[in-house]
C-alpha cells in the first residue's frame, strides 16, 4: 500500500511496482487534468508537483514528470495535480490565472503541465520570496521541460512574469505539514509479497541487492522507466534507492589518494547536487541545465547516471575529466576506484552483482585548475548530447599540465582521448600543439553515426572542441584579446 | 410551475443615458480569451482519453510492420488471441466493408491486405481489457514478411517514373527565353526536410456502438464528415448511421485531416464486432511512425536574371516525398509550385511539380501544405542573385516585389495588395531598424572570426482557399433557446487556433449580444452535415461566414416580428447590448433580447436558424496551369537576427521582429498567437527539427528524445510581433479580415536566411552558401567549413536526401 496526501486529501492506495504516478492519476483515481504526451518524460504534459520536506523539515514543492515516476515513490509525499490548484474549485491559483490572462493556451493540451511548473516556479518564489528575481535563465530553468506545440512560448513568458502580480488564491493547504513518519511506513513488512522494496538503510539496500539479483535498482527513473512505458517490461522485483539516507549525503571528505573534496551519495539528485557545483565546478553546474529539465534534474541523480554507464551519460566525461573516484558497496564493505575505471564497455561496468553504487567522489576546485565542458546537441535544452567534451587542465609556466580530455558520444563508452592528452602534455598551447592533438584525436575515436549527428560530424566537432579550447586558453592568456570564441547561452 | 419559457430574474431595462456596462469589448474584432481558457489552466477541458468510458470498455493497439517494402508471408496471431486480457483480433479479412480508405484518392489500404508498404504499416489490431494489455498482446505476434527492395530515393523514383500522382506544370510566357536574355543565371538545388505534426495530443478516438447497426464515435479530428463517410464505407452502412463529434483536438496542424480516420475504422469496427465501447490512443512512438509527415522536398532551380538582380524567368523543379500513397499530395504539390514565386514575380517561367513515391508513411497536410517548401525555392533564389551582384539581399528582393506591371503569378492569378506588400515590408524594415543594424553586424563580423552575425528579412504571400474548388464552403446551425441563450454550431473543428472563439464573437455580434450568451457546441456530422475539415487557414474565413449568415437570417425574422407585433419603425430596428433598439430619442424602444425571446416563442417563431457560404469567384484550370485558386492573399514579413558559432555550428536566435497582415482582425490576442506560434513552428522546421530513417526505411527519430521541437529557451530573447494595420481584406471576406493559420508559419524562414546571411559573411559575402533544412548545427557547420574553404560557382549541391 501507499500512503501520500492528494491535493489536500490522505490518500492509500494499493499499486503494481511498475505502476506510474500517470497511470495512478488516470486509471485508477480518474483524475485526467494531468496529460500524457510522449510517457518517456521528454514532453512535460504529465508534470506534477511533489511536496515533501527539506533538511529543516519544511515542506517543499518540485515539478516531477508523473509518466516516468513509479507511484510507489509517493510514499509519505504530497502530491499536487493540476485539479488541486482552483482553490475550491472556485477561485483560479495566480500560476492558472496568468495564463488566462496572457492567453497562454492554444489548445490546451500542454497547458496543465505547463501550469504545474509555472506552480512549483510560484511556490519557490513564496518560499523565498526575496531570492533572485525571475531571470531570463531562471525561467528557463523553469520551463524548458514542457514543450507547447501552438504558442511559441511568447505568452507562457509573459505569464511567468506576470503571476506573481496577479490577484489569486493560493490554497491553504499546500502549508500542511505531512507527518514525518509517514515516510518509513512503506517499509519491508511483507517483503515476501512486495515487489516494490524501499529500504532506509544501505545495509538493507545492500542485502536486498544480494537477495534479489532479479531486481531492478531505482533512484529518479528517468532512465529506467522507459523500459516500463516505452518497452512494456513488467519490471520483476524493484529496489528503491532513493530513501536510503546514506545515499542522500553530501559529505566533506578525502577520496584515497588524499585529496579534499565530497563525496556525494548516489541517489543525491541533480538539483540538490547544483548548489554545491555551482559553487566548485560553475562549468559543471551549467551542463545539468543542459542535460535535462527541471522535472528530469528534480528526479534524476548523479548515481543513476554514472551505474546507467550510456556512452552519452554527460555526467560522466566530467567525472573523468575531473578524476572522481566512485564508493562501490557489497556484503563485504566498500572499495573506491577511479571513474576511468569503472566504463569497462558499452554498458558494462566494474559494479558487481551484489554491488551497489553508494556515492561518488568529486574533488574540491583548485586554483589554476581549469575544467570546461562543452555539450554539441540539436537543441541547446533537454537533449542528449551527439558529442560532449569534458576537459581539465592547467598552466605551470606557460606549459599545459595533468591535461584530461574527456568525451561522450565518440565511443561505446564514455572516455578519455589518451592520444590527444598526450599531445597537449607538458606542451605550450601553440597552434602546432593542438595541431598534433586533433590529429591524434582521429585515431582516439572511431565515432558511429545514430540520429543525433554522423560519425563525421562527431569526429569533426570533436575536433572543433579541441580548436574552442585552444581559443579560450589564448584568450585567457592574452588579455587584450576581446573575440568572442564562444556564443554567450554556451559560454561557461 | 417552471415551464419551458420561464427566464432569469428580469434585468432593469438601462435608461439610455447609461451605456450598458459591456460596451462591445468582446464583440469580434477584440482579443476575448479561448473560450476553454479556464477549461485548459484547470485541467477540465476534455480531450479524446479524458473521457469516461463504460466499465467494459475496450482498449485497442496496432501492430506495425517493422519492414518497408515486402510480402506478408506469414502474420501467426494465436498467441496474441490468447494473451491476457485481449478480447478481439482483427486484420484485413475481417473489414465487412470497403477496405482502402484512401481519402481522395485510393491506395490506403485500412491494414496491410499481403504487401507492405512502409515500416509501420498497421497489420493487425488488438482490443484488450486495458491499454497497456493491448500493446503487451501486440508484441507476441508471429510475423514474417519477405523484404523486397525498398525505394527512399525520391529523386530516384522521378527519375523512374515511380509516382503517386501525374507530375503537373505551370508555364507563363517563354521561360527558355528569359536565358537569353539574362545578364546572369543563378542555378541551384535544395534539401528541405520533412516535419513531424508532434501534436501534443496523439491520434486518439473512441467508439460506442450505437442503436441499429451504427456508431457514435468522438475523435481528435480535422474532418469528421470525411471520418464519418469512411467508416460508413468500412462498414458498409449508410452514412446517416455514423455520427462523428469532435469537441477539441491537442493540436491538429494538418496531421489530423486525412489521419485521424483509419483510427476511427478500426475502432468502430472493433465497437461493432463486440458490442462494446472502444477507445484507441496512439503511444507517441507508434504515433511518429505511423503517420504521415510534412512532405520532404528536393528543388531545383535555374534563373535568368538581369543586370539589376530583377527575375526574368527561368525553370522550377520541385520533388515531393510523398510516401507510399497519394493522400493529399497532389494538392500539397501543387500548393508548393503556387509558392514558388513567393512575393516575387518570376517573369517568364516554367514550374513543374512531381510527386515521387517512396516505401515511408503516406505524408500529408502539415500547416502550410506544401506551400513553405516552394517558397524555399525562391528564398534560396534571392540570397544567390543578391550574393552574385554584391547586393544586400533584402534590396534584390525588393526588387523583385509584385508591383505594377508586374502583378500577374505565373498560374495568371492578378496579385491586387502589392502596395500593402509594399507598406509592411517598409514599416518593418523601420521598425527593426534593418539598415543600422547591418551595418553593425558587418562591423561586428569582420573582428569577429568564429563568431558571425548574420541578419534577413523576408516576406510572405500565402493564397487563402482550398484549392480543390469543392471545399470552400461551410455550414452552421444556430439555436436560440426560451432563455434567451444562443448555441451556434458549424463545421468546422477547434484545435488550438481560437476558431470557436472567432465564431463566437461573429454570433455576438450579429446579434448585439454579449459573447457570454452564446456558446459553442462540438463540431458534430449530425448538427451540421458534409462539411470541409478544417484546413487551409480557412475555418475562420468560411465557417465565419455561414455563423453570420445563419445570425443574419435570424435576426431578419426576429426584427420583422418586432416591427410588426411591437408596431416598431422597421427600418432604425437594431440590436445592441443585449437588447433590440427602434426608433430614435424620446420615441426610443428597447426590448430585452430575453423578453424578445419569449415574446417570439410564444408568437410561434421559429428560433433557430442554418447559414451556407460557399466561397466566390475562385477556379483554377488544371490542364492549362492557370486561373484564379485563391480568393486573397495574406501577407507578412519578419526579420531575424542570428549569432552564429562557426566552429561548432551552434546558433542562437537573437531577435526577431514580425509584421503581420489579417486584414482587421477578429480577435487579435487570437492572431498574435497564430503569428507567433506559426512562425516558432516554422523555425523548428528549419532547424532542430530533424528525420531521421536508417537504410531500411524506419524511422529512427521517432520520440521527443531524438525529434527535437522548439523549447522554451528557443524563444528569442527580443521577440517584437505587430498585426499590419489600415489594410482590409480587399475581398468580401468575414468582416474584411484574413485567415491567419498557415502564413506566418512561413515567417520562419528569416531564420535560415539568417543563418545563410551569417555564413556568407566568411567569404565576405561574395558567394551564397548552400544550406539544405533542418540546419542542424552539424549542417551549419558543415556549412561554414564549405564557406572557408571553397570558393567559386553558386550551384548547390543537397549534401544529404534525409534518409
Amino acid at each position: 500500500m501507499i500512503t501520500f496526501h492528494l491535493n489536500g486529501q490522505p490518500h492509500r492506495v494499493a499499486a503494481d511496482a511498475h505502476l506510474s504516478v500517470l497511470e495512478l492519476l488516470r486509471e485508477q483515481l480518474h483524475l485526467t487534468g494531468t496529460k500524457e504526451g510522449c510517457a518517456s518524460g521528454d514532453c512535460g504534459a504529465c508534470t506534477v508537483a511533489i511536496g515533501a520536506l527539506d533538511a529543516n523539515g519544511e515542506l517543499r514543492y518540485h515539478s516531477a514528470n508523473a509518466c516516468i515516476m513509479p507511484a510507489h515513490q509517493l510514499q509519505g509525499r504530497h502530491l499536487v495535480t493540476v485539479e488541486g490548484l482552483a482553490d475550491n474549485q472556485q477561485y483560479l491559483h495566480p500560476a492558472q490565472a496568468a495564463m488566462v490572462e496572457c492567453h497562454g493556451s492554444q489548445c490546451g493540451f500542454c497547458t496543465p503541465g505547463i501550469v504545474m511548473s509555472l506552480f512549483t516556479l510560484h511556490e519557490e518564489q513564496h518560499a523565498a520570496p526575496l531570492a533572485a528575481p525571475l531571470s531570463p535563465e531562471r525561467l528557463e530553468a523553469a520551463l524548458g521541460g514542457n514543450l507547447c506545440r501552438c504558442t511559441g512560448y511568447r505568452p507562457i513568458r509573459d505569464a511567468a512574469l506576470a503571476m506573481n502580480s496577479i490577484d489569486g488564491h493560493r490554497p491553504l493547504w499546500l502549508d500542511a505539514t505531512l507527518d514525518d513518519a509517514q515516510d518509513n511506513q512503506h517499509t519491508d513488512l511483507d517483503e515476501a509479497s512486495s515487489r516494490f522494496h524501499q529500504p532506509h538503510q544501505l545495509n538493507d539496500l545492500v542485502r536486498l541487492r544480494a537477495a534479489h539479483p532479479e531486481a531492478r535498482l531505482v533512484a529518479g527513473a528517468t532512465d529506467l522507466w522507459l523500459e516500463v512505458t516505452q518497452q512494456l517490461k513488467d519490471l520483476p522485483r524493484v529496489i528503491d534507492t532513493t530513501r536510503v539516507s546514506e545515499l542522500q549525503q553530501i559529505e566533506q571528505g578525502r577520496d584515497v589518494n588524499g585529496r579534499p573534496g565530497w563525496w556525494i551519495g548516489a541517489a543525491v539528485t541533480y538539483a540538490r547536487l547544483e548548489p554545491l557545483l555551482n559553487k566548485e565546478y560553475p562549468t559543471f553546474a551549467h551542463l545539468l541545465h543542459r542535460l535535462g529539465s527541471a522535472q528530469v534534474r528534480n528526479r534524476g541523480t548523479l548515481g543513476g547516471n554514472v551505474a546507467n554507464a550510456s556512452p552519452i551519460g554527460d555526467t560522466p566525461p566530467v567525472l573523468l575529466a575531473l578524476d572522481a573516484q566512485l564508493r562501490l558497496t557489497g556484503p563485504k564493505g566498500s572499495r573506491e576506484i577511479a571513474a576511468s575505471n569503472f566504463f569497462i564497455d558499452y554498458k558494462k561496468t566494474d559494479l558487481a552483482e551484489n554491488e551497489v553504487l553508494s556515492a561518488i567522489f568529486i574533488p574540491a576546485s583548485q586554483t589554476g585548475r581549469q575544467l570546461k565542458v562543452w555539450k554539441l546537441s540539436k537543441r541547446r535544452e533537454d537533449d542528449i548530447s551527439a558529442v560532449l567534451g569534458a576537459f581539465a587542465w592547467h598552466l605551470e609556466d606557460g606549459y599545459l599540465r595533468d591535461v584530461r580530455l574527456a568525451f561522450g558520444g565518440m565511443a561505446g563508452i564514455p572516455a578519455r582521448a589518451r592520444g590527444a592528452e598526450a599531445a597537449l602534455e607538458g606542451h605550450s598551447p601553440s597552434p602546432t600543439v593542438f595541431e598534433a592533438a586533433r590529429k591524434a584525436l582521429t585515431s582516439d575515436f572511431s565515432p558511429m553515426s545514430d540520429v543525433r549527428g554522423s560519425a563525421d560530424y562527431r569526429q569533426r566537432s570533436a575536433s572543433a572542441l579541441l580548436e574552442r579550447l585552444r581559443l579560450v586558453i589564448e584568450s585567457s592568456t592574452h588579455a587584450q584579446t576581446t573575440q568572442e570564441v564562444m556564443l554567450h547561452a554556451y559560454a561557461h | 410551475m417552471r415551464t419551458l419559457t420561464d427566464l432569469p430574474a428580469p434585468q432593469p431595462e438601462q435608461k439610455a443615458s447609461q451605456p450598458a456596462q459591456n460596451t462591445g469589448r468582446f464583440f469580434s474584432g477584440a482579443s476575448a480569451n479561448h473560450e476553454s481558457a479556464i477549461k485548459h489552466v484547470t485541467g477540465r477541458a476534455a480531450y479524446i482519453d479524458d473521457l469516461a468510458l463504460p466499465a467494459n470498455a475496450l482498449h485497442l493497439a496496432v501492430g506495425l510492420s517493422s519492414v518497408a517494402h515486402g510480402r506478408i508471408t506469414r502474420m501467426d496471431l494465436d498467441a496474441v488471441r490468447s494473451a491476457p486480457g485481449v478480447v478481439d483480433v482483427i486484420s484485413v479479412s475481417d473489414v465487412p466493408g470497403h477496405t482502402d480508405i484512401g481519402p481522395v484518392f485510393p491506395g490506403d489500404p485500412i491494414m496491410a491486405d499481403g504487401e507492405v508498404l512502409y515500416a509501420g504499416q498497421v497489420l493487425f489490431a488488438v482490443a484488450a481489457e486495458s491499454h497497456r494489455a493491448a500493446r503487451q498482446a501486440v508484441e507476441k505476434a508471429i510475423i514474417e514478411i519477405e523484404a523486397r527492395p525498398a525505394s527512399l530515393d525520391p529523386v530516384a523514383s522521378v527519375t523512374a517514373g515511380d509516382l503517386v500522382r501525374p507530375t503537373h506544370q505551370q508555364i507563363s510566357g517563354d521561360w527558355e527565353k528569359a536565358f537569353a536574355d539574362a545578364a546572369i543565371v543563378v542555378a541551384g538545388k535544395q534539401f528541405v526536410g520533412g516535419q513531424e505534426h508532434f501534436y501534443l495530443e496523439g491520434q486518439a478516438c473512441v467508439a460506442h456502438p450505437s442503436e441499429d447497426e451504427g456508431v457514435m464515435i468522438h475523435t481528435s479530428n480535422q474532418h469528421p464528415s470525411e471520418t464519418q463517410k469512411l467508416v460508413a464505407e468500412v462498414l458498409g452502412i449508410p452514412l446517416h448511421a455514423v455520427t462523428v463529434e469532435t469537441r477539441r483536438m491537442g493540436g491538429g496542424f494538418g496531421g489530423k485531416e486525412t489521419q485521424a480516420s483509419p483510427w476511427a475504422c478500426l475502432t468502430a469496427l472493433i465497437a461493432r464486432r463486440t458490442g462494446r465501447s472502444c477507445r484507441l490512443r496512439l503511444p507517441r512512438v507508434d504515433d511518429m511512425r505511423v503517420t504521415g509527415k510534412r512532405h520532404p522536398f528536393h528543388n531545383d532551380y535555374r534563373l535568368g536574371v538581369d543586370a539589376h538582380g530583377v527575375i526574368l524567368g527561368g525553370d522550377i523543379n520541385v520533388i515531393g516525398d510523398c510516401g507510399y500513397s497519394p493522400d493529399l499530395s497532389d494538392a500539397i504539390v501543387d500548393r508548393a509550385m503556387f509558392h514558388s514565386d513567393n512575393a516575387y514575380s518570376l517573369g517568364d517561367v516554367r514550374v513543374t511539380g512531381h510527386r515521387a513515391r517512396t516505401h515511408t508513411a503516406s505524408n500529408t497536410a502539415f500547416r502550410g501544405f506544401g506551400g513553405p517548401q516552394g517558397m524555399m525555392v525562391i528564398e534560396a533564389a534571392m540570397e544567390d542573385i543578391a550574393r552574385s551582384l554584391g547586393e544586400d539581399p533584402l534590396t534584390i528582393r525588393k526588387r523583385n516585389f509584385y508591383r505594377d506591371g508586374r502583378n500577374t503569378t505565373h498560374y495568371g492569378q492578378t496579385v491586387d495588395q502589392t502596395v500593402l506588400l509594399h507598406e509592411l515590408v517598409e514599416q518593418l524594415e523601420t521598425s527593426s531598424d534593418y539598415w543600422q543594424r547591418r551595418q553593425a553586424i558587418q562591423e561586428f563580423n569582420a573582428k569577429s572570426p568564429v563568431i558571425r552575425k548574420g541578419l534577413a528579412l523576408t516576406p510572405v504571400k500565402f493564397g487563402i482557399s482550398f484549392t480543390a474548388q469543392h471545399l470552400n464552403q461551410a455550414g452552421a446551425l444556430l439555436h436560440v433557446y426560451t432563455d434567451g441563450s444562443v448555441m451556434i454550431n458549424h463545421g468546422g473543428t477547434e484545435m488550438g487556433q481560437g476558431l470557436h472563439t472567432k465564431i463566437c464573437q461573429v454570433v455576438a455580434r450579429e446579434l448585439g449580444l454579449d459573447l457570454d450568451s452564446v456558446r459553442i457546441t462540438a463540431t458534430r456530422t449530425d448538427k451540421v452535415p458534409n462539411t470541409s475539415p478544417t484546413a487551409a487557414s480557412s475555418g475562420a474565413d468560411l465557417n465565419g461566414q455561414a455563423a453570420r449568415d445563419a445570425a443574419l437570417k435570424l435576426k431578419t425574422r426576429l426584427f420583422d416580428f418586432a416591427a410588426e407585433h411591437y408596431h416598431l419603425d422597421r427600418e432604425t430596428i437594431h440590436m445592441k447590448d443585449g437588447y433590440l433598439i427602434a426608433g430614435f430619442g424620446e420615441s426610443e424602444r428597447r426590448i430585452a433580447w430575453g423578453e424578445l425571446i419569449q415574446t417570439a416563442y410564444l408568437s410561434r417563431i421559429s428560433l433557430s436558424e442554418k447559414g451556407f457560404y460557399a466561397t466566390p469567384l475562385i477556379h483554377y484550370d488544371r490542364a492549362r496551369g492557370s486561373g484564379r485558386p485563391f480568393y486573397y492573399f495574406a501577407f507578412g514579413a519578419a526579420v531575424a537576427e542570428v549569432s552564429i558559432d562557426t566552429l561548432s555550428g551552434e546558433y542562437l536566435v537573437e531577435r526577431v521582429d514580425i509584421l503581420h497582415d489579417v486584414g482587421d482582425s477578429l480577435n487579435p490576442a487570437i492572431d498574435i498567437g497564430q503569428v507567433e506560434g506559426g512562425f516558432i513552428q516554422g523555425m523548428g522546421w528549419l532547424t532542430s527539427e530533424e528525420l531521421k530513417w536508417n537504410d531500411r526505411g524506419q524511422l529512427i527519430s521517432n520520440g521527443p528524445a531524438t525529434y527535437k521541437i522548439p523549447t522554451y529557451g528557443d524563444l528569442p530573447a527580443t521577440f517584437n510581433t505587430r498585426l499590419m494595420e489600415g489594410h482590409p481584406n480587399s475581398m468580401a471576406s468575414i468582416y474584411r479580415s484574413k485567415a491567419v493559420g498557415e502564413p506566418p508559419f512561413m515567417l520562419g524562414i528569416s531564420v535560415w536566411a539568417a543563418l545563410r546571411d551569417g555564413l556568407a559573411s566568411l567569404n565576405g559575402y561574395t558567394q551564397a552558401i548552400p544550406l539544405d533544412t533542418p540546419a542542424t548545427p552539424e549542417r551549419v557547420m558543415a556549412a561554414a567549413e564549405a564557406a572557408r574553404t571553397k570558393l567559386g560557382h553558386t550551384t548547390n549541391e543537397g549534401h544529404s536526401n534525409g534518409h
